[in-house]
């Protein structure tokens, strides 16, 4: 019979508050564990939705930079347009890799009595578009056989949505104009997932936005020179340069301001976790006053009784941990739904990441945790006097 | 140690707690010797100070004042350790409420001062010490599953379990009725006779009293009859 039987057997035998102090620390551990994932997996989708876009730099018009890069990003009414002059002047920059000019209008269709309506991303492209983004490749069909053909490649999402395949007719209700699906994209993970892109020049002139442009997307062949390809570009009238590096920085830092609440609340139930776990291994000690005394009238020594109370306080915050990474786990989804439906802009992909590290950090912390709450009830019961331990539980 | 060697040795022992309101010597200026082998039965009235004596003789308290030589060790002013030691390797107490750990199964619990003493005790062995007592059948039984005597028993058991050389019982049968205390009686009985263990008993049984085969009368904290 070893330490750590016994500590194992104490818990059992009072099981229901060993498993109610359980809970608590698992609660604390999960809402942690699900803090930390949705950090790491909201960064790494970010990244991944800014990488997925192609480039580094947005030329857009004047207006809210952030506003026009979630517009962008996801799409939205309020889009502003700007003369498409200007991609002539950048096109020849020798500092450009690849640029793509888009223009990005927003359908919305009415509803047709049967349903609430729908809101349509068209993105006009053109080839440069496809190199700017060289992983697209199609699920079937291929590419608009010319600029001003009446013909849409969908999105993978966009094409499951309307329910369509290629050779299939798809309908903008607000232009009254019908455009043949040519191609459908495999599954990106990004934004062009749920768009219909038409040629540009096809696009200009059904939705009315002849010698206009909504962005244009440029990737330099020198990351180093960003500040001065942006500082040449400040001069240019009607137009502003979004750096997608600012914009994931600001992005990451309002939310911050929501990862510290969360993280208040989470240390907040960490701690009332582990003054839950210190409240019932003291009582516990306290409730077995007598057994210790018995187990010091046996030959136990000081160590002996602060090993099995501390072994005690560990186990419960290892379970714990354990059962708290795995509610993270399960529940990570969840909350991935929950959150998506809150956050006003949420990337791609999986919001709630949760790693092998981070799950094996979490357990770990739970069982220091455990080492340190343990203390103070191990060292009451490590230095109860045998006698009055005794005596003083038969008073 | 030859079988009539002292294993304690008392002389002016003295236990005084000390309150604001008054001092009370619950032990006060024994003097006593307790040879290998002995049968001792300490008697008196509640508050003669039996169970004082007795946990000063295991080592579970320490005196205010005199001198306790408990197996050559003088234990007055002993470290913790060496008291420690001293319980382990020679020393086994019964309780009047048994004490067994309820979580624990009888084997378990008389393995419990072996894992204490370091030298763990096999099942094996722990059941041939349950069956000294009688008890080898009820090995896997939770204490809640056993009578008030089969309880005592076990208790036994696990006293002797750390090779302990003597035995100190508190009321051992103040729990029992009368047919489960003449089993722990002849229990006593039997290990002092047959093991030579010494067997020191506090004790208001008149019948355990003269099955020991000396008796220590004490009124008041001082010894009045030997």
């Amino acid at each position: 019979m070893n330490a750590f039987q016994m500590a194992a057997k104490t818990l059992w035998r009072r099981r229901v508050r060993s498993l109610l102090t359980i809970g608590g620390v698992a609660f604390a551990v999960a809402v942690l564990v699900s803090l930390f994932a949705f950090d790491a997996g909201y960064r790494e989708a970010l990244q991944k939705d800014i990488d997925r876009m192609g480039y580094q730099v947005l030329v857009t018009a004047k207006g809210c930079p952030y506003e026009a890069a979630t517009l962008m990003l996801k799409g939205g009414g309020g889009m502003r347009y700007m003369e498409q002059a200007v991609y002539d002047k950048i096109v020849g920059d020798e500092r450009v890799q690849e640029i793509a000019q888009q223009l990005v209008v927003t359908v919305f269709s009415d509803s047709d009595g049967e349903g609430p309506g729908s809101i349509s991303m068209y993105v006009g492209v053109d080839d440069a578009y496809r190199r700017l983004k060289p992983w697209l490749t199609f699920r079937s069909g291929g590419w608009f056989s010319s600029d001003d053909a009446d013909e849409a490649v969908m999105g993978y999402e966009a094409a499951e949505l309307e329910q369509r395949a290629v050779g299939d007719e798809i309908y903008a209700s607000n232009i009254d104009r019908t455009f043949k699906v040519v191609g459908i994209l495999e599954r990106t993970g990004s934004q062009d997932d749920g768009m219909v892109f038409v040629p540009l020049r096809t696009a200009q002139k059904a939705f009315g936005y002849e010698g206009q442009i909504s962005g244009i997307g440029i990737r330099l062949k020198d990351l180093a020179q960003m500040s001065a390809f942006e500082e040449d570009l400040y001069d240019e009238p009607g137009i502003q340069v979004i750096s997608l590096a600012q914009v994931k920085g600001t992005i990451l830092n309002l939310m911050s301001s929501a990862r510290m609440l969360a993280g208040s609340i989470a240390a907040v139930a960490l701690i009332v976790a582990v003054i839950g776990v210190v409240n019932t291994i003291l009582m516990s000690v306290f409730e077995r006053t007598k057994q210790i005394g018995m187990m010091k009238a046996l030959g136990a020594s000081r160590l002996d009784v602060f090993r099995i109370i501390w072994l005690e306080t560990t186990l419960i915050c290892l379970l714990g941990g354990v059962v708290g990474a795995a509610l993270a786990a399960v529940g990570g989804r969840v909350a991935e739904h929950v959150v998506r439906g809150l956050l006003p802009y949420s990337p791609g992909g999986t919001l709630v990441s949760i790693s092998p590290p981070l799950v094996v950090a979490s357990i770990v912390g739970a069982v220091i945790t455990g080492l340190v709450a343990g203390v103070y009830p191990a060292w009451r019961a490590a230095t109860l006097r045998p006698v009055e331990a005794i005596r003083r539980a038969e008073s | 140690m030859s079988a009539r060697e002292v294993v304690v040795r008392a002389e002016k022992l003295t236990k005084v707690y000390r309150t604001p309101a008054e001092e009370i010597a619950a032990v006060n200026g024994v003097d006593l010797e307790i040879r290998d082998g002995d049968f001792v039965s300490l008697m008196g009235p509640s508050g003669s100070g039996k169970t004082t004596l007795l946990d000063l003789i295991g080592c579970l308290d320490s005196a205010t004042g005199g001198k306790l030589t408990v197996f050559g060790q003088e234990v007055t002013r002993a470290r913790e350790s060496d008291l420690v030691s001293l319980r382990r390797g020679r020393i086994g107490f019964v309780f009047q409420d048994f004490m067994l750990l309820p979580e624990l199964t009888a084997v378990e619990n008389v393995q419990l001062p072996a894992s204490f003493a370091r030298t763990p005790m096999s099942r094996a062995a722990a059941t041939e010490l349950l069956d000294r007592v009688g008890l080898a059948a009820r090995a896997n039984h939770l204490p809640k599953e056993l009578s008030g005597g089969e309880r005592q028993r076990v208790a036994i058991a696990r006293s002797l379990a750390a090779s302990s050389r003597m035995l100190l019982a508190d009321e051992p049968t103040g729990n029992l009725d009368s047919r489960n205390s003449e089993i722990v009686f002849e229990t006593f009985r039997r290990l002092n006779s047959d093991s030579g263990l010494t067997v020191v008993v506090a004790t208001h049984d008149e019948t355990l009293g003269a099955i020991a085969g000396r008796t220590i009368q004490l009124r008041d904290g001082e010894v009045v009859g030997n």
